[in-house]
């Protein structure tokens, strides 16, 4: 097991660095020059180039991405363009705002998807299977700034139940942020509920249909035990991957909705660099969201291989 | 040598067994095909014919009817400017319908082509595909997306070819898990016998083998461009302004939202809604169908 993850963890690190250099390319093509988007379109050629050379943008492409790798490597993300400053705190402050959206999201959902997925499997064909699978399926396909329009039209203007905001200001109370952040999580959940149930419910089928349910269930169990002792344990190993999985598209997936809600987040970060054409605060907000991504899927490999009797044995041997 | 003359008869048998039930006969007797499909069919309808049907035109601001709501005179009311919302939804169809179509026919076409190879070549290709796919995975499409046409412009083409070329990776991967499937079939090898060439193997034996999963993937795709162009277009990436476009329109209008000013976003949004949830039923039917 110890080689499987060290495998693993290896070509994470590969991944990792083809990320690194495909982030850096894109925001290196970004259209006009970042000393022409700063000075703006009024100042002279020259002024242009001066401030591009103190930027260092003027300079051979591998020789920047050598400077901006090396940097990061060190924990210097560079210099923000937009602000002046550093761009660590600002990464790190939408980061630490994007988990907390996250986070509820993630609290709702995942009891939600795994009870719906389960339910709709034992209910395999029947009309609360077919209503949960099509259901789900059309939740997670539509953009989440429509079912946020949705939810703002329905709670926040003809109900006027919720803030349609998700900023509850500086210094607000835990519960007043948590008020907040309830319509934006909602359009996350939809999205997730689809993936997360459908997940459940193959696995649950599978388990269902396997011999040692069918065994316990010849031997005279009854049919909470064997659903409880046989069928949801094996079947909720697969689920976990895909909430691993989920949690990189949750942080990242987040643009649209911290836009449409105006929360400062990583996504509303990124959005921000592009418009403004801040490279480095760009190039740091999209290999953030690789990283945590990455890391998800990793923990999520692993505890599947630790949870997964057959592959700890397995690998022991 | 008797095994190798057997096998074109099974596959005939095989085939004229189906054909008494061919796969659009069975699609057509479900429901979920029949409503997602219509669904479909009146988008493309409005995106062929749209300028036609729309009773008004759709670029037209009356500026003494702003900000009206829906009436007899205006079905959806109309937007900031005066702009006659049902009007712009209908022809809205063709801008998100138009990139959405092309960019998922690049992406298969590319994508199907570099699985097949990936999977019945192998070795280093395989190797060095399977990276840049994890690499792309790494990252929400709407980011690669958003990252690459805000580098490049947002311009229809440019659309296209960046969620084209970010679909290639992920069809290729589905593509080529079929084909180490098919790899493993006595044709494969009587072909290999008799002396075909890679290409003609990869092309003419294996590619009809696996269109029932490049079909499948085309639909899924299909769905996912148009959450990503609608997506792109609602953060100011995608279709431009005055275009009608419902991501573009409700990006313009969701401002007005908490004034009270509801139908000139809610109405594209919901267009957007009905779009993909009806391709999701259509896909959900044919990956049924073939299951079956």
């Amino acid at each position: 097991m110890t080689t499987y993850i060290l495998k693993r963890l290896g070509l994470a690190l590969v991944t990792l660095w083809l990320l690194s250099v495909i982030v850096f390319f894109a925001c290196q093509v970004l259209p006009g020059d970042p000393g022409r988007a700063i000075l703006g379109n009024l100042a002279s050629p020259s002024a242009v180039a001066a401030l591009d050379h103190q930027l260092g943008v003027d300079r051979p492409l591998i020789e920047q991405y050598w400077t901006w790798i090396t940097g990061v490597l060190h924990g210097n993300f560079g210099k923000s363009t937009q602000f002046s400053a550093p761009v660590e705190p600002y990464v790190r402050a939408a980061l630490i705002n994007s988990l907390k959206l996250a986070a509820l999201a993630f609290v709702i959902v995942v009891p939600l998807g795994v009870i719906g997925g389960v339910v709709a499997a034992l209910n395999y064909g029947r009309p609360a299977d077919r209503i949960i699978s099509v259901a789900g399926l059309s939740a997670t396909t539509v953009p989440e700034f429509v079912s946020g329009i949705v939810v703002i039209v329905v709670f926040g203007v003809a109900l006027k139940a919720l803030p349609v905001s998700a900023s509850a200001g500086a210094g607000a109370s835990p519960a007043s942020q948590f008020q907040h952040l309830i319509l934006p999580a909602i359009p996350l959940i939809l999205v997730l509920f689809g993936y997360i149930s459908r997940m459940a419910r193959a696995g649950t089928i599978e388990a269902l249909n396997s011999d040692y349910t069918r065994t316990a269930t010849l031997k005279g169990l009854k049919r909470e035990v064997v659903i409880r002792r046989h069928v949801l344990r094996n079947s909720l190993l697969p689920t976990i991957t895909v909430i691993a999985t989920q949690l990189g598209y949750l942080i990242g997936g987040l643009v649209i909705v911290e836009v449409l809600f105006n929360y400062q987040g990583i996504g509303n970060l990124i959005y921000t660099a592009a418009k403004t054409k801040d490279f480095p605060m760009l190039a740091a907000g999209v290999l953030t969201i690789g990283i945590v991504y990455m890391v998800a899927t990793l923990i999520a490999d692993i505890l599947y291989t630790v949870l997964n009797p057959r592959l700890r044995l397995g690998g022991a041997e | 040598m008797t095994d190798v003359a057997a096998e074109p008869t099974t596959q005939v048998a095989v085939a004229s067994a189906r054909g008494e039930m061919p796969p659009w006969r069975l699609l057509l007797r479900r429901p979920t095909f029949i409503v997602g499909a219509a669904i479909l069919l009146f988008w493309v309808v409005c995106a062929i014919f749209g300028h036609l049907i729309a009773p008004q035109d759709p670029f037209a601001q009356q500026l003494l009817a702003t900000n009206k709501a829906p009436s007899g005179a205006h079905w959806f009311g109309t937007d900031q400017i005066g702009r006659d919302v049902f009007s712009r939804v209908l022809v809205g169809a063709r801008s998100i319908l138009v990139i959405a179509f092309f960019a998922t026919v690049l992406g298969t076409v590319a994508g199907t082509a570099l699985g097949l190879a990936m999977g019945y070549l192998g070795g280093t290709f395989d190797i060095v595909g399977g990276r840049i796919v994890e690499a792309v995975l790494a990252l929400p499409l709407i980011v690669v997306a958003f990252v690459f046409v805000a580098a490049l412009g947002p311009s229809p083409p440019t659309i296209i070819v960046v969620i084209g070329l970010v679909f290639t990776p992920l069809i290729a991967r589905t593509v080529r898990s079929a084909v180490l499937v098919e790899r493993q079939q006595d044709y494969l090898a009587s072909a290999r016998l008799l002396g075909e060439n890679r290409s003609y193997i990869m092309f003419v034996e294996v590619l009809p083998n696996v269109l029932p999963v490049v079909l499948v993937e085309f639909t899924v795709r299909l769905g996912y461009a148009i959450f990503t162009i609608a997506g792109l277009s609602f953060l100011g990436f995608g279709v431009q302004p005055p275009t009608p476009d419902w991501g573009a329109d409700i990006s313009a209008n969701y401002g007005v939202l908490p004034a009270g000013y509801w139908w000139m976003t809610l109405f594209p949004a919901l267009a957007i809604a009905s779009l993909v949830i009806a391709i999701n039923l259509v896909t959900d039917s044919i990956e049924q169908v073939i299951a079956s």
